[in-house]
């Protein structure tokens, strides 16, 4: 995975509208001058990269979080409105309020921690039904959804890019001043998710299960939650809501690293993955240039179906 | 006497019913005129009632006479739209036993939007007619794959895989509605209006070619009525009844499709109306689909024509498109449906 990760870089920083060869890459990296590839690789392909692998990560670590504490592949927090959460904070922070930086971030953060925590208030009637839960965040993200519309209609007409952004996710104009929240979110809350990846697999088995294994289920479950929230959060407001990379990257994971043991590393590396690939292909591969939303969208509701049917045949709840 | 009286009370209570369903149609109806009222003289724009008056005939020698002007086929377009919306949502509710059930939610219009878009772009339609045929066999297409996802496997189509399959469905569909549109210049300033439905800029030539199909539409969805309330009983019970479970799902789809097109061609992808609608028409009138349907059309109608003021209103002075209104109106009954169910029945 890391080396197909590592491959993924290098086709980024080598490829684009010019190509630049291997070797100039590896000394632009190293500190040289060299004319003609300094600014393409380090200005727009690197901090493109590096953001498109933070963001990736920290989608896949918190889909992955998400779709085990509920047992449920398709509760991952771009389906049940968490996502949408934080764009539209994010959205109402930057179109209205015009503020830019740390600060969007964190309203970002705090909205999507406010929008997880209404979602389950509300699906809460005698424990919590994955069932309800999902279809109360369906409900919940259309509302928020057609919110971010509304605020970008009154968004001034040329930033079609920006809106884009929200709609769909893009990492489109990263700059390195972007990457910096989201990798030490990444550290900080990536590091706690990743310290707890044994109780997670333990939850994973059902609370009864759980606690008889000496899991102190109500502050792990808060803790992961909270953890995995501020991860989408922080990666949303940078790179908006990348389409199902978080859906996604958990059961393709969780097929890599095979029964038993925990996904969540190999679901950040996937999440990596998705996007930088995601990305790599609407930026080249296609006769048009699309964000990364848009391919991983395209590419993700396919396997929403498949994994639909799938579950009848099987006859596990969906 | 018991053996005569107990008919009679059940005649006379029958009767007294009636009554009063007449008297709430005929509220229904004040409300509608209402709605139609306050849509014609409020707006962005205050006006006084000489100009509303001038206006009406024709005239429009003043801006505020221009402005009534234009509100009048505004006003009719979501009174059309609604009871379509409304009409339609009552009917897939039916054929599908799903409390959830919604042209918004099930992925029709957004499959409807998908469809005009790729006219548009691919094959450069331009007349409305050709829109409307297009959008029609979208939402029929999305229709049929999102009942045949959501039904499959054991237990039928429950309402959570039924919603999982048109929030999917409208996820795939409006991503490649994005990436048709993305790289024309030339439409891309549609991208919005294909994303969120509105009615501001209707005109009457422009509803034209919609008025045969929406009253096709409408034709079918009424005459299943009956088969719709054997349906309800279960399919069993239905067919032992003698209605053709089959025909009639088939016919009531297609006036449902049929309206659900016809609508997302001329306002583009409006949600929610579908499914608020027929639930307050429950509470209104009970179960029976002879009064259901009727009352769920007009009901829809006041609804969208409503909304539509309120988002003149609220966003002073530029407007929020009625799709976004009906979002926010229509998100929080559907998390009350989810809430009131027991998960088993989810």
């Amino acid at each position: 995975m890391l080396a197909l990760v590592v491959a993924g870089v290098a086709l980024t920083l080598v490829t684009g509208p010019s190509l630049t060869p291997p070797l100039d890459v590896l000394r632009v990296l190293a500190g040289q001058e060299v004319p003609g590839a300094g600014f393409a690789v380090l200005d727009l392909r690197l901090p493109r990269a590096t953001l498109s692998i933070l963001a990736g990560m920290s989608f896949g670590l918190g889909g992955a979080v998400f779709q085990t504490l509920l047992r449920n592949a398709l509760a991952s927090p771009d389906i049940i409105g968490i996502s949408a959460g934080a764009s539209a904070a994010a959205v109402l922070a930057i179109v209205v309020l015009g503020w830019s930086g740390a600060a969007v971030s964190l309203l970002a953060v705090a909205a999507g921690l406010l929008v997880a925590l209404l979602i389950f208030g509300l699906a809460w009637r005698d424990g919590l039904a994955g069932a309800r839960l999902i279809l109360i965040g369906i409900g919940i993200s259309a509302m928020l959804d057609s919110m971010i519309a509304y605020v970008l209609s009154r968004a001034p007409a040329w930033s079609l890019q920006d809106a884009l952004r929200w709609l769909t996710g893009s990492v489109n104009g990263a700059t390195l001043g972007q990457v910096w929240p989201l990798a030490l979110a990444l550290m900080l809350l990536g590091g706690v998710l990743l310290l707890r990846r044994a109780n997670l697999e333990a939850l994973r088995l059902g609370d009864d299960a759980a606690a008889a294994l000496g899991v102190p289920i109500a502050r792990e479950k808060l803790v992961t939650v909270m953890a995995a929230v501020g991860l989408i959060a922080v990666a949303t407001a940078v790179a908006g809501p990348v389409s199902f990379v978080a859906f996604l990257s958990g059961p393709i994971a969780r097929r890599i690293a095979g029964a038993g043991r925990s996904p969540l590393i190999a679901a950040a590396l996937v999440g990596a993955l998705l996007v930088l690939l995601g990305d790599y292909v609407g930026q080249h591969l296609l006769p048009a240039r699309y964000p990364v939303g848009v391919v991983t969208g395209a590419l993700g509701a396919p396997y929403l179906i498949y994994l639909i049917i799938l579950s009848h045949r099987t006859g596990r709840p969906a | 006497m018991m053996a005569a009286g107990a008919p009679r009370a059940a005649v006379v209570a029958l009767r007294r019913r009636r009554r009063g369903r007449v008297a709430t149609l005929a509220g229904v109806g004040a409300m509608l005129a209402l709605a139609c009222v306050l849509s014609v003289s409020l707006g962005t724009r205050s006006v006084g009632w000489a100009d509303i008056g001038a206006g009406l005939l024709g005239r429009t020698d003043t801006m505020a006479q221009a402005v009534v002007a234009v509100r009048v086929p505004r006003t009719l377009l979501a009174c059309l739209a609604g009871a379509a919306l409304g009409l339609a949502g009552a009917v897939m509710q039916g054929i599908t036993r799903n409390p959830l059930a919604d042209p918004g939610i099930l992925g029709v219009n957004a499959g409807a939007a998908m469809a005009v878009v790729i006219g548009i772009a691919w094959f450069g339609m331009a007349t409305l007619s050709a829109f409307i045929w297009t959008a029609i066999l979208g939402a029929g297409a999305a229709a049929c794959f999102v009942y045949v996802i959501g039904s499959l496997g054991p237990g039928g189509a429950t309402p959570l895989k039924m919603a999982l399959a048109g929030a999917a469905t409208t996820i795939a569909t409006s991503s490649f509605t994005v990436a048709i549109l993305l790289p024309r210049n030339d439409i891309a300033g549609g991208v919005r209006s294909w994303q969120v439905g509105g009615v501001g800029g209707a005109a009457f030539d422009a509803m034209l070619p919609c008025l045969p199909v929406l009253a096709a539409g409408l034709v079918l969805c009424l005459m299943s009525a009956r088969g719709l309330n054997l349906l309800a009983m279960g399919d069993d019970a239905a067919a032992g009844l003698g209605a053709g479970i089959a025909r009639t799902r088939a016919l009531a789809a297609l006036g449902a499709v049929l309206l659900c097109g016809a609508t997302t061609a001329i306002c583009g992808p409006i949600g929610f109306v579908g499914l608020v609608v027929p639930h307050l028409c429950r509470l209104l009138v009970g179960v029976d689909h002879r009064w259901l349907l009727p009352f769920s059309a007009l009901t829809g109608a006041i609804l969208l024509i409503l909304s539509d003021v309120a988002g003149r209103i609220v966003a002073r002075p530029s407007e929020m498109d009625v799709g976004i209104v009906t979002a926010f109106l229509g998100a929080p009954v559907f998390i009350w449906i989810v809430r009131r169910r027991r998960v088993r029945d989810l």
